[in-house]
């Protein structure tokens, strides 16, 4: 199988115009390639910013220099110069993203917020409903709290609907930022089962995972990231800052 | 098989509305100038930046309110013509506004009609439409009490009533009993108590979803543009400075008075 994304040579920084216009240099020369059924683990120290790689990939930062390509079965789709407006189609139906914090929408319902990814491409409620309730339960999250928002919920509550969420569109690239951090043993070793789901069914995914075991049991490869990136606090050597 | 399988998705939409160099203008950058974007169907595109910005003045000119000094706005309309706003009649686009779009305002007291009944206030849209059979009236008049949560027992009670969060919701029934195709909204939860908004706004993302409505959303809040928008417009001293995925605007501002705007909240 050939890729289904190819990166290369990115580079991103970022211009702090409230700061006399100071230029940081984040990301440096970056390339990989990511196929189906496989998952990539980004490797690196912590702080240094490997979620700014995830950004990217979804949108949510822009690439300075270099490419992103996901290949369609008709060709290659670049997504640093996409327009806006296809940015939404294109997360509703490729790109699946669990961010490290569920950005709580007021009053609505732990379900429903699961719902949503599938209801936004128009898919039955009644089945909508099905899937969210069979992630919820297998990730352990208590019955009697599917019907609340999650804003009350604790840390760990909330990163279970946010990974049920990100599951639930078995998207065919999948971004995971963390998505075992606030986790106990039982439910991480559900978050495996989820990947390796997620893999036979062709996924491609691109994750962050600080723990060692996690990392252990779904990488089929590591990417080494402390070459191209950098903490905003910190400048490259040899570079002009 | 060497190839990728993944079928590519559809990523364009019809456009709805083509803005081409539209400026209305009361004084030096009061106003709205050179302003120009496609909006599609199905997209929800907020307007942002702060009071005097000029995003109401490029609304009241999008929504058919105003005459631009200069520029276009093409609409291309339910039966496949491109209107183009201010080359037609008057009549034409009072029409549109009753037929094909909706106007939510920001004070409900300029979208409802405070003396009659909440029923004849949802009614009434429906009548410029042609129906006249009251029983069916009064039938959606109560789905769409119920639909934006109030209740149908007070299908006959007068808006001025209601609570300002109820009223805000009465407006958006009116507004959207048409089916509209395309809705202006003015700050539609400014003005209101934050539980009411969080409400309005929920409700609003479900509305837009279900019905599959193209939205154009003028609001200083950004909480509000990131729950409701798919896309954003910054505006500053009448112009767009920055366009873009309402993500990317608010993650990673690139014109230095988005950046400004971005920190300068508590919650983007």
């Amino acid at each position: 199988m050939n890729a289904l994304l190819t990166v290369e040579n990115l580079h991103k920084g970022f211009v702090l115009h409230g700061q006399g216009g100071t230029a940081l240099e984040v990301m440096h020369d970056l390339s990989l390639e990511l196929r189906a059924g496989e998952c990539l683990v980004l490797a690196g120290r912590s702080g240094i910013g490997k979620s700014t790689l995830l950004k990217m990939l979804y949108g949510n930062y822009l690439a300075r220099r270099g490419s992103i390509r996901l290949h369609f079965s008709d060709g290659p789709l670049e997504l640093t110069d996409l327009p806006a407006h296809a940015w939404h189609p294109l997360r509703r139906d490729v790109i699946g993203y669990v961010s490290q914090f569920l950005r709580v929408v007021p009053r609505v319902s732990a379900v429903e917020v699961v719902m949503e990814p599938l209801l936004a491409r128009g898919a039955d409620a009644w089945d909508a409903r099905t899937k969210a309730e069979t992630l919820l339960s297998r990730l352990n999250l208590p019955e009697r709290l599917w019907q609340l928002p999650p804003g009350t919920f604790s840390g760990g509550e909330q990163q279970r609907v946010n990974i049920a969420r990100g599951f639930i569109g078995e998207h065919p690239l999948l971004l995971l930022d963390e998505p075992t951090a606030s986790l106990d043993a039982a439910n991480r070793a559900e978050v495996v089962a989820l990947i390796h789901e997620a893999k036979a069914r062709g996924t491609a995914m691109l994750g962050i995972f600080h723990d060692e075991d996690v990392r252990s049991q779904v990488a089929d490869r590591l990417l080494p990231l402390d070459d191209h990136l950098m903490a905003k606090t910190t400048h490259f050597p040899g570079q002009p800052s | 098989m060497n190839r990728s399988v993944l079928p590519r998705p559809d990523l364009e939409r019809p456009a709805l509305l083509d803005v081409h160099n539209v400026s209305r203008l009361y004084g030096p950058d009061k106003g709205c100038q050179e302003i120009n974007f496609r909006l599609h169907a199905g997209e929800v595109l907020g307007i942002v930046g702060e009071s005097g910005s000029g995003k109401s003045t490029l609304l009241r000119v999008l929504a058919g309110l105003e005459a631009p000094d200069a520029g276009h706005v093409a609409y291309h309309s339910a039966n496949d013509d491109t209107l183009d706003l201010y080359a037609i009649s008057e009549a034409r686009r009072r029409a549109l506004l009753r037929l094909e779009w909706g106007l939510i305002h920001q004070n409900p007291r300029d979208g409802l009609r405070m003396g009659v009944s909440a029923g004849a206030n949802i009614g009434e849209r429906l009548m410029a439409l042609g129906q006249r059979h009251y029983g069916q009236l009064r039938a959606a008049g109560q789905d769409w009490m119920g639909q934006v949560e109030l209740d149908p027992g007070r299908i006959d009670d007068a808006p001025r009533t209601f609570s300002g969060g109820m009223q805000q919701r009465l407006q958006i029934a009116r507004t959207l009993v048409t089916r509209p195709r395309l809705v202006f909204m003015d700050e539609p939860t400014g003005g209101l108590d934050v539980s009411v908004q969080a409400r309005l706004l929920d409700m609003i993302r479900t509305l837009v979803r279900q019905l599959g409505l193209s939205v154009v959303l003028v609001t200083h809040d950004l909480a509000v543009a990131r729950l409701l928008s798919h896309r954003l417009l910054v505006m500053r001293r009448s112009r767009v400075v920055e366009a873009g995925l309402t993500d990317q605007i608010l993650d990673d501002p690139q014109h230095a008075y988005t950046q400004l705007l971005v920190s300068s909240v508590l919650t983007p």
